[in-house]
């Protein structure tokens, strides 16, 4: 399988749909469609994460390859087949910000990944963490594009903790980007810097819970 | 100490001969603050973008505090959505923002119009706003317009995840928006300069490969730019908002942009040597980590930049955004400003000592 992931990032990087669509189908003669999103889909989108992060690749290519193989995963894994990674409950969202990107490619890449999550869209800070709340999430991903949008994330924090759930925040976005050392003073539990890197630390997370 | 007693330039002398590759009596500063002139006026960010005599007043009260050596009327980057029939959200204490898509599917582009400058009230604040900055420090100051290049103006006007979709797989629809945008930006470009702005910053941080790769940049990006920047009536400085530019740099000058706005995560030095003279830079303070600068990392952080882009000119120092955030203190911007004043002064004959005692800048 090893030697199916670099072409196969290449093929995303370069949208041949053609060749990716040809190369999954390979992974599929020889392994479970889960085994094939995780042997080849995974590691793929990783590299392309961590390419982004390392200024080699845009975000142009971090999102398109991202909503392609959420398509094929789809079309092999839906989202109720038992074989779906089994997970804390989940959700993204994009807080009291309107710039949706980064929560649109860190959705595709969870869910292309085996991952089923609640897309929350654009919620403020009373809506998301009363639907926090109530829907038992225990992983919630936040997306900011601007400063005050990352500075409110503190403001969610403060709450659930209050509330007495343990719920692990993930954030990301431009300004954790800037500046390292946000995510710890608004009270995040992990900052991912690229969607490859939410995916690692849900996975990391998971296993803390369990 | 009054400014004009310490310095043998005027701020526009200062960066004209930076923008010429020459040394000045010392390295201009661009704070681009836009929001705190609301806070000057103790006025609502909505409050104060209502009327340009707020904003001709905070630019005014923001001058003499901090000493810039530029005016920024930019009011904020939906404005121009505005035109397009678009509206702008509001918040309390950052920039305002663009609200639903003007172009809510691609098909829509097919039927879209370019508005005119002139009839939008919006558009025409901001002109007003030019003009009595204008009437105020005549050829003294330089006064930076705005413009949103065509290529990045659709990221407002359809949303960013819909237009990356355009751009790779509807190229003639991308093409009819080309058009349509370049019609507009040359025209808001050119009323604000016949308003009174010396030069026009064409924000374009979709050209950035942090956003899109080198080489659609090359089919989509710089084309635009260069027909565009073409017919603008005066100079350009083409900014990145944050975004890389390094790897495109050159790619940039071609389009015959005087300065790039450059950004945090990367390195000035690097920048400097690639720019080759072709280009000035403008940048690169991280304004993001700027709100919890104590003065001294202010100064440290000055002193930094300026010994990695400040020798032989083509350098403005600036922060990395194109917009300071409304959450840095004052305290830090008079702490720049004050820097500059100490160790922007040329020759910049302190940079050697420091570097060898400094190992860690890697220049």
């Amino acid at each position: 399988m090893q030697q199916l992931i670099a072409p196969f990032q290449t093929s995303l990087e370069s949208l041949d749909r053609v060749r990716a669509n040809a190369l999954f189908a390979q992974a599929l003669e020889t392994l479970t469609p889960i085994q094939a999103v995780e042997q080849l889909v995974v590691p793929a989108l990783e590299q392309i994460g961590a390419a982004w992060h390392r200024g080699q690749l845009a975000l142009s290519q971090v999102y398109m390859s991202g909503r392609f193989c959420e398509t094929l995963v789809e079309s092999v894994l839906p989202p109720s087949d038992p074989d779906r990674k089994h997970q804390p409950r989940s959700a993204i969202v994009v807080l009291s910000d309107y710039h949706d990107l980064g929560k649109r490619i860190v959705y595709s890449v969870m869910r292309a990944s085996g991952f089923e999550l609640f897309d929350y869209g654009r919620l403020d800070v009373d809506q998301l963490v009363e639907r926090t709340l109530a829907d038992k999430i225990r992983v919630l991903m936040i997306s900011v594009l601007i400063l005050p949008s990352a500075l409110k994330v503190k403001q969610v924090c403060d709450r659930l903790k209050e509330s007495g759930v343990d719920v692990k925040v993930v954030v990301g976005g431009a300004p954790f980007l800037f500046d390292a050392q946000l995510w710890k003073e608004v009270g995040a539990d992990a900052m991912g810097s690229s969607a490859s890197e939410a995916v690692a630390i849900v996975n990391r997370l998971m296993g803390d819970m369990q | 100490m009054n400014d004009r007693t310490v310095n043998s330039m005027t701020s526009m002398q200062r960066t004209l001969t930076t923008l010429g590759h020459q040394e000045p009596d010392r390295v201009p500063r661009f704070l681009l603050t836009t929001l705190h002139g609301a806070k000057e006026l103790d006025l609502s960010i909505q409050d104060y973008f209502s009327r340009s005599e707020n904003v001709i007043e905070g630019q005014m009260r923001l001058h003499h505090k901090y000493r810039s050596d530029c005016l920024y009327p930019f009011f904020y980057a939906s404005i121009e959505t505005e035109a397009w029939g678009g509206d702008t959200i509001y918040l309390p204490d950052g920039p305002p923002l663009c609200g639903a898509p003007v172009i809510r599917k691609a098909e829509d582009i097919d039927s879209l119009v370019s508005p005119c400058v002139l009839e939008s009230a919006s558009l025409n604040r901001v002109l007003q706003t030019i003009a009595a900055l204008k009437a105020r420090v005549g050829d003294t100051v330089p006064i930076i317009g705005v413009a949103i290049s065509p290529f990045s103006l659709p990221v407002m006007q359809m949303g960013f995840h819909a237009y990356i979709e355009l751009l790779y797989e509807q190229p003639l629809r991308f093409q009819r928006l080309m058009e349509l945008n370049e019609t507009f930006t040359v025209s808001w470009a050119n009323a604000q300069l016949a308003a009174g702005a010396t030069a026009i910053c064409y924000f374009d941080p979709v050209s950035s490969p942090t956003n899109i790769p080198r080489d659609m940049y090359l089919r989509t990006g710089q084309q635009v730019a260069k027909r565009t920047i073409a017919q603008i009536k005066g100079p350009t400085a083409t900014h990145m908002a944050s975004g890389r530019g390094l790897p495109i740099l050159l790619d940039i000058a071609e389009t015959g942009t005087a300065a790039v706005g450059v950004s945090a995560l990367e390195d000035l030095a690097e920048l400097k040597r690639a720019a080759q003279q072709r280009v000035s830079l403008l940048g690169n303070l991280n304004g993001i980590e700027m709100r919890r600068w104590t003065p001294e990392q202010a100064e440290y952080e000055v002193k930094r930049a300026i010994a990695k882009a400040g020798r032989g000119g083509g350098f403005i120092l600036a922060d990395n955004h194109g917009e300071i955030p409304w959450q840095v203190p004052q305290e830090v911007l008079l702490a720049i400003s004050a820097a500059v004043d100490r160790w922007g002064r040329y020759p910049l004959t302190w940079i050697e000592d420091w570097i060898d005692d400094t190992p860690a800048l890697h220049l």
